[in-house]
């Protein structure tokens, strides 16, 4: 079977699009399990809510960037609400018992968005509709244009955690919860702001992903589901491995849909998967444990 | 005179059955199905249980099992003519054993968390394949198939009627609880105990402790596996919706409703979540929400109460609904 060359760039630039995404997801997740140990189940649903706010922003002001920022804002500010009902009674609990909580939470998000806004599917116009000749293709700038934002989204939050004070408290209460605390940082309102900004993340790859596949309620099962892949593969609680493996996973994922159905391809990360846990349970990314 | 607990407990267990056993003599048609389905899930959720609240692993993929079983079953009634119970029950509990060795060997590397995680992804791998080997598996529509006959070779041999089904899911599900509180009792169970006190002194003290795990999940993928056979039996189809995490996911739910290491409180969950399911849905109509100025709210999933008062339940309620006896009925 020979595929031609041109397949290949096709969907090494398609799977390192979506691997951006993917990143994005997997990012908020991460920082939400390595620094309060918490495992959010909820997470695709914070995506799908980000981008149904998205929808109804753009709806209401036909700007795609003020849908984008709302977006963010309002699944923070949800988040937080959420963290402080029902994540924060958990606080010491068993973080098995956090799993059982957001899974609730997700089920019940959900539902609620189905009711709420109907089955069928809601599109956002995409805000660029260029396009550039790629070999007999017409491939739309807005898609390069997702990558290079949530490439950016990522770097900010990477510079933030380096760099800014917010940032060094919260990398201090990962370290050691209890020195962090002694040493004057509300530990418990930074672990509510990590929730915030994991969950505007979610958003933002939603709202950014809206444009592509259009929004309806279970659009979450499907990211929360890869973005565990990633994670487990990147090691979790690993910014930096989870990049790199959603990225990995996503190209991986391209090439395979040259040969097999798309619906079949995601066997592949299963497998990537299975051969992880084999040989490095620790993340394939993952700094070797000492 | 103050009787003695294993009195108290086989009295208590005989009045139940009998009540059980009764039951579908009395009840409609529509809550005889009811009561069927519950102890089946019940089957599910206490198989669970065998790893949550004994060995202290929380498995997402239950469905996988509880899927091949289904599966396997349905794949034997389609190729046996006439359909043959047994032969059903077997190859279901063949290939549910058989993931289960598969997803056992790879999961129980993992504690906690990533357990959890793992469990998940290898149900959703078996989803995936179920989904789209068409030919094999009928795909998004599924597999349907005849009810075999309840048949003993050379004694009788007649056809299920909605009655003799229930006993017959009775009698499995009492059997199989029988058989889950002797392992949990054994020297077997003990260490499993053990090793969800203390996994580094359970190894410590010398016992090989993944093969324990493994051994556990198997036998509790098997226990589901057979809950997916009575439910194929139950409803003549098997359907990739099974295999979903979401059932998984509810498998769960019925653990932490009704109390882990209880092995009956999983069965109590189910009932309560399944009687929660359809309270709900009958109330998420305008007939019964207008009148009181809700009527915005119909037409609701059942799933946003029940999930929240799940949430509850976790937070204010992590013992469960039985997990008060729960050393009563462990003893």
């Amino acid at each position: 079977m020979g595929v031609p060359f041109a397949h290949f760039v096709i969907q090494t630039l398609n799977g390192i699009v979506s691997g951006m995404i993917l990143a994005l997801v997997a990012s908020g997740l991460t920082l939400i399990f390595g620094i309060m140990d918490v495992v959010n189940f909820a997470h695709g649903e914070f995506l799908m809510l980000g981008a149904y706010v998205g929808v109804i922003t753009f709806a209401a002001t036909g700007s795609f960037w003020l849908a984008l920022i709302a977006a963010s804002l309002v699944i923070a500010a949800f988040g937080a609400v959420v963290y402080l009902t029902t994540l924060r009674p958990l606080l010491g609990r068993d973080p098995l018992t956090t799993i059982l909580a957001t899974f609730g939470i997700s089920l019940v998000l959900q539902n609620y968005a189905l009711w709420q806004f109907g089955p069928v599917a809601r599109k956002i116009e995409e805000p660029f509709t260029g396009q550039f000749t790629l070999f007999y293709l017409d491939y739309p700038w807005y898609r390069l244009i997702i990558a290079g934002l949530a490439a950016a989204i990522i770097g900010g939050l990477w510079l933030f955690l380096k760099f800014g004070t917010y940032g060094i408290w919260i990398r201090a209460t990962t370290q050691d919860r209890v020195m962090a605390q002694a040493m004057g940082i509300p530990v418990p309102w930074v672990l509510t702001g990590v929730f915030a900004i994991g969950s505007a993340m979610a958003a933002a790859s939603g709202v950014l992903f809206a444009p592509l596949v259009g929004v309806d309620h279970a659009m979450g099962v499907d990211w929360i589901l890869r973005a565990f892949i990633v994670v487990v593969v990147g090691g979790m609680g690993n910014l930096g491995g989870s990049i790199l493996a959603a990225i990995f996973i996503s190209l991986l994922d391209a090439y395979a849909s040259l040969w097999v159905s798309p619906s079949q391809s995601i066997i592949v990360s299963f497998v990537v998967l299975i051969l992880t846990l084999l040989f490095r349970p620790t993340g394939l990314f993952a700094p070797t444990p000492k | 005179m103050k009787l003695r607990q294993p009195v108290v407990f086989w009295i208590g267990l005989c009045v139940i059955v009998a009540v059980l056993a009764v039951a579908p003599l009395i009840l409609p048609v529509f809550w005889r199905r009811l009561l069927t389905e519950i102890l089946i899930w019940g089957l599910l959720a206490m198989s669970s249980d065998l790893l949550i609240g004994y060995t202290g692993m929380v498995s997402f993929g239950h469905s996988a099992f509880f899927g091949l079983g289904m599966y396997g079953a349905a794949a034997a009634l389609l190729n046996s003519n006439p359909p043959n119970l047994w032969f059903a029950l077997a190859a279901g509990l063949i290939a549910a054993a058989a993931v289960a060795a598969f997803v056992a060997y790879f999961s129980t590397r993992l504690r906690d968390i990533y357990f959890a995680i793992t469990t998940l992804i290898f149900s959703q791998i078996f989803y995936v394949i179920i989904f789209t080997w068409t030919s094999l598996t009928g795909g998004e529509n599924g597999l349907t198939f005849e009810r075999p006959a309840l048949a003993i070779p050379g004694l009788f041999s007649q056809q299920f009627t909605a009655t003799t089904l229930h006993w017959f899911v009775l009698a499995v599900v009492s059997g199989s609880y029988l058989i889950l509180r002797r392992i949990t009792q054994s020297p077997f169970g003990m260490v499993l105990q053990s090793i969800r006190e203390n996994e580094r002194r359970t190894r410590a003290v010398g016992y090989p402790v993944e093969r324990y795990k493994i051994v556990s999940v198997m036998l509790s993928g098997l226990f589901a596996g057979l809950a997916g056979v009575l439910y194929a039996l139950q409803n003549q189809f098997a359907a990739p919706d099974f295999v979903f995490f979401v059932v998984s996911g509810e498998t769960v739910i019925y653990n932490v409703i009704g109390g882990v290491g209880t092995l009956v409180g999983p069965i109590a969950g189910a009932g309560f979540f399944l009687l929660l399911r359809e309270g709900f849905s009958r109330l998420f109509t305008l007939k019964y929400l207008a009148p009181v100025g809700l009527g915005g709210l119909a037409g609701m999933s059942y799933l946003v109460p029940v999930g929240l008062i799940f949430i509850a339940m976790v937070i204010f309620l992590p013992q469960g609904l039985l997990g008060f006896a729960r050393r009563w009925l462990n003893r």
